[in-house]
């Protein structure tokens, strides 16, 4: 299926994807590579601003729009997905970006999180997953690691965390990738196939937090992180093959593309409401031959 | 008194209540008469006890009435419940070889059909009911072809050899009853009009259409869920998009988004769903983006009763989200109501870009009435405010090319209303926040707060109050103003309390009676004015806390004199309030609580 993204007539630069403010991310946070790798991916895609629409819900990753020169919206905690998939049905000619944190998406917006992979909308979600609350100062998130002390569970952590790449593999998420905010151009090129996937593309990024999380640090990351488009063996189109990588943790961590599908038509484009353009466009007056077969119904 | 005519039709559930209903619904309406019909049932698919009344006249029928005229057992539990409230000039119809006779009053007709000789019961499980229908029509004086031609479209799909059988079942009832039943004194009228039948749900979804709503979703929840089951069925010719979500949360928040997007979006929900939404309705306030979000009260708390009515969500429609924000809430008066009042909640909405609440409840979502289809106006004003889309179909003030980035999309106005740019606008670039905002939508929020921004940007949203009060009108009184007792009510009790101000009228009391349909704004300085010159208030109201009062007094420091409340889950009948009304003018109470005494 095609992409519905539009391009833009000239030449974008990263000045045109600046927002009003400077971030307030602590110096070092990896949501500024995330942001910037963003930038470049829609300056390299040449997207017109103004058709773009980044969603986020709460948190230190979700103040993310306002730092963009885009049409943004900064929803309520765990809702961003909610939110954007209405709006991407309404508008489908829109592209959706919906970024936030691993609390936001895998915690307290987990539902939104199954169900939108399941009905596969048309947008790139971004996790920047740092494996910890900031925002609240530090508290345990639903991808600390097991033994990871936190304010809120001093003497260590002992659930176990989700997995976000086998879940939106198992939720049926048709592409699904892990970034690393160290790793820029990589990122970047992740995020433009994220938005020209057409479905639900899903993308995990390690953000490491270097107020809260002395855990996973960069330092932690690089030596671990290695690339699945470095590793021949990999094909993207095998689900099976996806689950499998997406269960490595340890010495050994797979970044990249995990699984991409696009045999499976998006939300918007199983919906014959649709077939006449986007609902922003439709008459909203009913034909009075239809609203006059809707009341005979009832006599 | 009004003329009326009242069928009472009960059984289990999955026993085939549903169908005469129908089928004599369609009947009274194709005879050009009014009806309402109330459904008494539980939470339960198959078994437990349902009793459907239809009342029908050639006036507006309001309610269900106080008295059955003709009620038809399908099973010995619905004999033994109600078999005592028919009075002298009723009739039963049952079946004589499964269900017993009970004790009843005199002047009462017991109608016996022998029902295993006048049909063939093993090929037709329900032909008891087929039988019941044609006798009782025969006793209503009316012809059989109206039956037959009814029965004919009903069976059509399912062949001639079925749709033979059952108006052969029919006309055996009819003739067995003109042979051994007498035929009800005055039968039943017939006038040239023709009306539609349908309940709230499907008004309210119909309205939505009328609105030019194009995005509709919900999670199931009785008794809202017949909005859905409208809106899907008939999405593809009106051009909605439907979709079910995964809870009430997701709900609210798509509705927002679509509605972000520049269409009009609407949900609806009952008080659970609606209490998941609540922290969603503060995003509309707060981003100022309007939805029309629908609550079908039910009996709560909790999961309460959820197949019985109840005005018990005021407060939580009130008190909705934290903090202070421009809100609409409306409550229909009656089923035609529930059409006319979607397309005007959403003029307000988008006008005043806040939430527009719609406070309906089981009794009008459930609930069918006659309604004239004139009164179903699909072409309503629309009005969608100062809104800027990309093709240029907004009214707003500013045009798409209009702006060389000073585009403001929270400009403090004097009405407090900005123009509203919708995503795709080129020049219009601008991030909404649920965080506190300034003028331009950079947060006053995390990095820094303001005190004087924050003050200026509250005060800008809550000036929409001012304008949305002198968008609505104030409420009036019906009835002579210097009656005897003035009854208030809101919403769903309209039709109850007009027919109770007509009894007590004919027993010598005169009524009058204030109905409120917009809660919010509520035109307190209007109702005072009203209200000084009444000699007795009471407040008649479908809850336990008498939530209209406490908020009207809160409002407006107005006490009444008096309270009639109902919370047992069933509606009011007129002689509850009637009853009641007399008590209070005796000086007996000052609060009464009319025992329901259907007991379904």
């Amino acid at each position: 299926m095609a992409t519905s993204v539009q391009r833009a007539s000239q030449q974008l630069t990263m000045a045109d994807l600046k927002g009003k403010v400077d971030p307030d991310w602590c110096p070092g946070c990896g949501d500024f590579g995330v942001l910037a790798a963003v930038q470049k991916a829609l300056v390299e895609l040449r997207i017109p601003t103004h058709n773009v629409v980044t969603i986020s819900g709460i948190g230190c990753s979700s103040n993310f729009p306002g730092y963009m020169n885009t049409y943004g919206m900064h929803t309520l905690h765990g809702r961003a997905l909610a939110v954007a998939t209405g709006l991407k049905l309404a508008n489908h000619e829109l592209t959706v970006l919906v970024t936030g944190g691993d609390g936001d998406g895998f915690g307290i917006g987990g539902n939104h999180f199954v169900h939108s992979m399941r009905r596969n909308v048309d947008l790139l979600y971004i996790v920047m997953d740092n494996q910890i609350y900031g925002l609240t100062t530090g508290q345990t998130s639903p991808t600390s690691r097991v033994g990871m002390k936190t304010k809120s569970m001093p003497f260590g952590n002992i659930e176990a965390p989700v997995n976000p790449i086998s879940l939106a593999l198992a939720a049926g998420a048709t592409f699904v990738a892990r970034g690393f905010s160290g790793e820029q151009k990589h990122l970047t090129e992740l995020i433009k196939q994220g938005i020209e996937h057409p479905g639900f593309s899903f993308l995990d990024v390690f953000s490491p937090c270097v107020t809260y999380n002395h855990d996973n640090t960069y330092q932690w990351f690089r030596p671990r992180v290695k690339k699945l488009e470095d590793d021949s063996g990999h094909d993207p189109a095998n689900w099976m093959a996806a689950m499998e990588k997406s269960l490595l943790w340890g010495e050994e961590i797979p970044i990249g593309k995990f699984f991409e599908r696009t045999d499976v038509s998006t939300l918007h484009g199983a919906e014959p409401v649709l077939n006449e353009g986007p609902l922003i466009h439709l008459d909203p007056r009913v034909p009075p031959d239809v609203a006059r077969s809707f009341i005979e119904e009832l006599m | 008194m009004k003329q009326t005519f009242a069928i009472g039709i009960g059984g289990a559930a999955g026993q085939g209540v549903a169908t005469p209903g129908d089928i004599f619904a369609k009947i009274f309406s194709r005879r050009g008469l009014h009806l309402n019909a109330y459904n008494a049932y539980q939470s339960i698919i198959r078994g437990g006890h349902t009793l459907l009344t239809i009342r029908t006249g050639t006036e507006k029928v309001t309610n269900m009435g106080d008295r059955i005229d003709l009620l038809i057992p399908l099973n010995q539990d619905t004999m033994d419940r109600h078999l005592q409230l028919l009075t002298a000039g009723a009739a039963c119809i049952y079946n004589a070889d499964t269900i017993k006779l009970g004790p009843a009053a005199d002047g009462v007709q017991l109608c016996p059909l022998p029902v295993s000789e006048l049909a063939d019961i093993s090929r037709n499980k329900v032909a008891q009911n087929t039988l019941a229908m044609g006798a009782g029509l025969r006793m209503m004086g009316i012809g059989f072809q109206s039956l037959e031609e009814v029965l004919r479209e009903q069976f059509k799909k399912k062949g001639e050899a079925v749709v033979a059988e059952n108006i052969g079942v029919a006309r055996a009832g009819y003739d067995y009853a003109a042979a051994h039943f007498s035929d009800f004194p005055n039968p039943l009228p017939k006038t040239e009009n023709r009306y539609a039948i349908l309940s709230g749900n499907v008004a309210m979804a119909m309205g939505g259409a009328a609105a030019g709503v194009k995005f509709y979703c919900a999670y199931p929840m009785s008794p809202s869920t017949g909005v859905l089951h409208w809106m899907a069925a008939h999405a593809r010719k009106a051009g909605i998009m439907v979709r079910q979500v995964e809870d009430e949360i997701g709900v609210i928040n798509m509705t927002i988004g679509a509605a972000h997007a520049g269409v009009r979006a609407m949900c609806a929900t009952s008080g659970g769903g609606f209490a998941l939404m609540s922290e969603g309705l503060g995003m509309s306030a707060m981003i100022e983006t309007p939805v029309v979000v629908i609550n079908c009260q039910r009996a709560g708390p909790s999961t309460g009763v959820p197949t019985k009515t109840e005005q018990g969500d005021l407060w939580q429609m009130l008190g909705a989200a934290f903090g202070d924000y421009p809100r609409v809430i409306a409550a229909p008066l009656d089923i035609g109501d529930c059409f006319k009042l979607i397309p005007e909640i959403f003029n307000l909405a988008d006008r005043f870009q806040c939430p527009g609440l719609v406070l309906c409840d089981l009794l009008l979502s459930e609930g069918r009435l006659s309604v004239h289809p004139k009164d179903l106006d699909f072409s309503p004003p629309i009005d969608r405010g100062e809104l800027i889309m990309t093709n240029g179909n907004g009214n707003g003030a500013h045009s798409a090319a209009a702006t060389n980035g000073d585009y403001k999309r929270y400009k403090i106005t004097d009405s407090g209303i900005s123009p509203r740019a919708v995503p795709g606008v080129p020049g219009h670039i601008h991030t909404v926040a649920t965080d506190e905002h300034m003028e331009d939508g950079v947060l006053i929020s995390d990095e820094f707060t303001n005190p004087v921004k924050r003050r200026a940007m509250m005060e800008k949203r809550m000036r929409k109050v001012t304008g949305i009060e002198a968008a609505v009108p104030p409420p009036t009184l019906s009835g002579p103003r210097d009656a005897h007792v003035t009854l208030i009510g809101w919403g769903s009790t309209n039709g109850v309390i007009e027919e109770a101000c007509e009894i007590l009228n004919d027993d010598g009391i005169s009524a009058n009676h204030l109905q409120i349909r917009w809660l919010v704004p509520l035109h307190g300085e209007a109702i005072l004015e009203i209200l000084k010159d009444s000699r007795h208030t009471i407040i008649v109201e479908n809850n336990y806390s008498g939530q209209f009062a406490r908020y009207l007094r809160s409002e407006t420091s107005f006490v009444p004199d008096g309270h009639i409340r109902k919370y047992d889950g069933e509606p009011f009948m007129p002689h509850h309030i009637v009853e009641a009304v007399k008590e209070q003018l005796a000086g007996q109470t000052k609060l009464s609580v009319p025992m329901h005494e259907i007991m379904v």
